[in-house]
């Protein structure tokens, strides 16, 4: 069993290896900058669950861009639900982990992490697969009414809470 | 003193001067004061490691920023939380786990383990970033050092390491800031001195978070892979050299020796009743109970 995991990690690190020295040939063609600190439209994100379609995404390379948000100042935070253009789609999503600074106790990210959702509030993808803010449960609560989408949904396939 | 020419009167002698005048007021008590004050010298001197344990009791230099009377007040409620939870000794680098009910989690109690990248602020202020790697997700939490809301500080592994903050481990490979949730707390022997790691990070390729290759830093081995001749240039534009011979620089960003001396002096007592307490409890923990085998 444990040489089996050792086999897994060797050879997933040796992926991963791969994929720097290609971001490496990249970055040196690209013009390229660092993630965006702030959630505004035409911003890049992550997608962390396992739904085909985010999975597909970001093995090519080219993540999902922010293009609207559902808010009224127009940036995103925690919990707040955004429109997002993915390989040539329109889907929408709710954040799960930003980059930017937090309050106290609030995690902070290394990336900014998204969760797609289709109108209803059900996740496209069945598990999540990065930490996920605690105070999530609080903030998709309160923006979940009786008649709207029920965001609730997406706590349900977090695997972690921090 | 008095006849010292205006420009010699520094704040903090002027403050000496002003007190003394209250002080003796009455001429008879006078000198019964001087007496009652050498002899609370020589019992309250406090170790000077302590500046490095408790660098919080230090208020912040800046002289706008000052205001005795408030900095006295938050000692007294720092002495205060210190007597609710243990804050123990530890420094950048060291790995930490901290216990604070959540409103949000589902047992309302969070456990977050990671290193120390960086410790600032003063007084009840004072705050330091914990880092750790899960599920190959880089997190960072803030706390807040005298938040009323933290139930539990604990001090996995008591080290320091070779620059002031780690902010680079955001930059550096994650198998440098990746620590184990159930890490078991290492136990280190009364009175060794605290080991600097001299651990040597390996940052990622750019694009960075900041301009590393300009801040002098000792913990990071392969800066110069990244760097192009411009960069390389500019930082050796950026460098400030004379820095270290500039003395007014220097007052201005520390607190003195006479005036930390003063300020450990008053709170010594009581922190070094809590030292003795915690070892105390610490040998009443260190005793197992031999479980049942069979």
């Amino acid at each position: 069993m444990s040489f089996l995991l050792k086999t897994l990690k060797s050879t997933s690190v040796a992926n991963a290896v791969n994929a720097v020295g290609q971001a490496q040939m990249q970055a040196k063609l690209l013009h390229t900058t660092p993630v965006c600190y702030e959630i505004r439209k035409l911003a890049r994100l992550r997608v962390v669950d396992n739904s085909d379609l985010g999975k597909r995404a970001m093995a090519e390379g080219r993540p999902p861009r922010c293009i609207h948000v559902y808010n009224k100042r127009g940036i995103g935070l925690v919990g707040d639900k955004v429109l997002v253009a993915i390989k040539g789609q329109m889907k929408k999503g709710i954040l799960v982990g930003l980059k930017q600074k937090q309050k106290p106790k609030i995690p902070k990210f290394d990336s900014n992490n998204l969760v797609l959702i289709d109108d209803n509030g059900t996740p496209l993808g069945t598990r999540i697969h990065v930490p996920v803010p605690t105070i999530l449960r609080t903030i998709l609560k309160e923006k979940t009414q009786a008649k709207g989408a029920d965001y609730t949904k997406v706590l349900a396939i977090a695997s972690r809470f921090i | 003193m008095m006849l010292a020419p205006s420009r010699l009167v520094t704040p903090s002698l002027l403050r000496q001067t002003v007190f003394t005048r209250v002080v003796t007021f009455s001429t008879k008590a006078a000198p019964k004061e001087k007496e009652q004050y050498s002899n609370k010298q020589t019992t309250n001197v406090a170790p000077t490691t302590y500046r490095f344990i408790y660098p919080e009791f230090l208020p912040d230099p800046k002289v706008e920023w000052r205001n005795p009377i408030r900095e006295k007040l938050e000692r007294l409620d720092m002495i205060d939380r210190r007597s609710q939870i243990d804050i123990p000794e530890f420094y950048v680098g060291s790995i930490l786990a901290v216990t604070s009910s959540d409103p949000h989690a589902a047992g309302k109690v969070s456990r977050f383990v990671g290193i120390c990248i960086q410790r600032e602020r003063c007084g009840l202020r004072a705050r330091f970033i914990l880092r750790n790697v899960v599920d190959e997700q880089g997190v960072e939490v803030l706390y807040e050092m005298y938040d009323p809301t933290i139930q539990k500080i604990e001090v996995l592994r008591l080290e320091k390491r070779l620059d002031d903050h780690l902010l680079y481990l955001r930059d550096a490979l994650p198998e440098y800031s990746t620590f184990d949730t159930n890490m078991e707390p290492e136990v280190m022997e009364d009175g060794a001195p605290v080991p600097v790691n001299d651990i040597q990070v390996r940052l990622r390729p750019r694009p960075w978070l900041e301009r590393w290759e300009r801040q002098n830093l000792k913990g990071v081995s392969n800066i110069d892979e990244y760097l192009t001749d411009k960069r390389r240039r500019t930082a050796k534009e950026h460098e400030k050299p004379w820095e270290k011979y500039d003395l007014m620089k220097q007052y201005r960003s520390t607190i003195p020796e006479e005036e930390q001396k003063e300020i450990y002096a008053e709170v010594y007592s009581q922190l070094h009743q809590m030292e003795l307490q915690r070892k105390r409890n610490k040998r009443k923990r260190s005793f197992v109970k031999p479980t049942k085998l069979a």
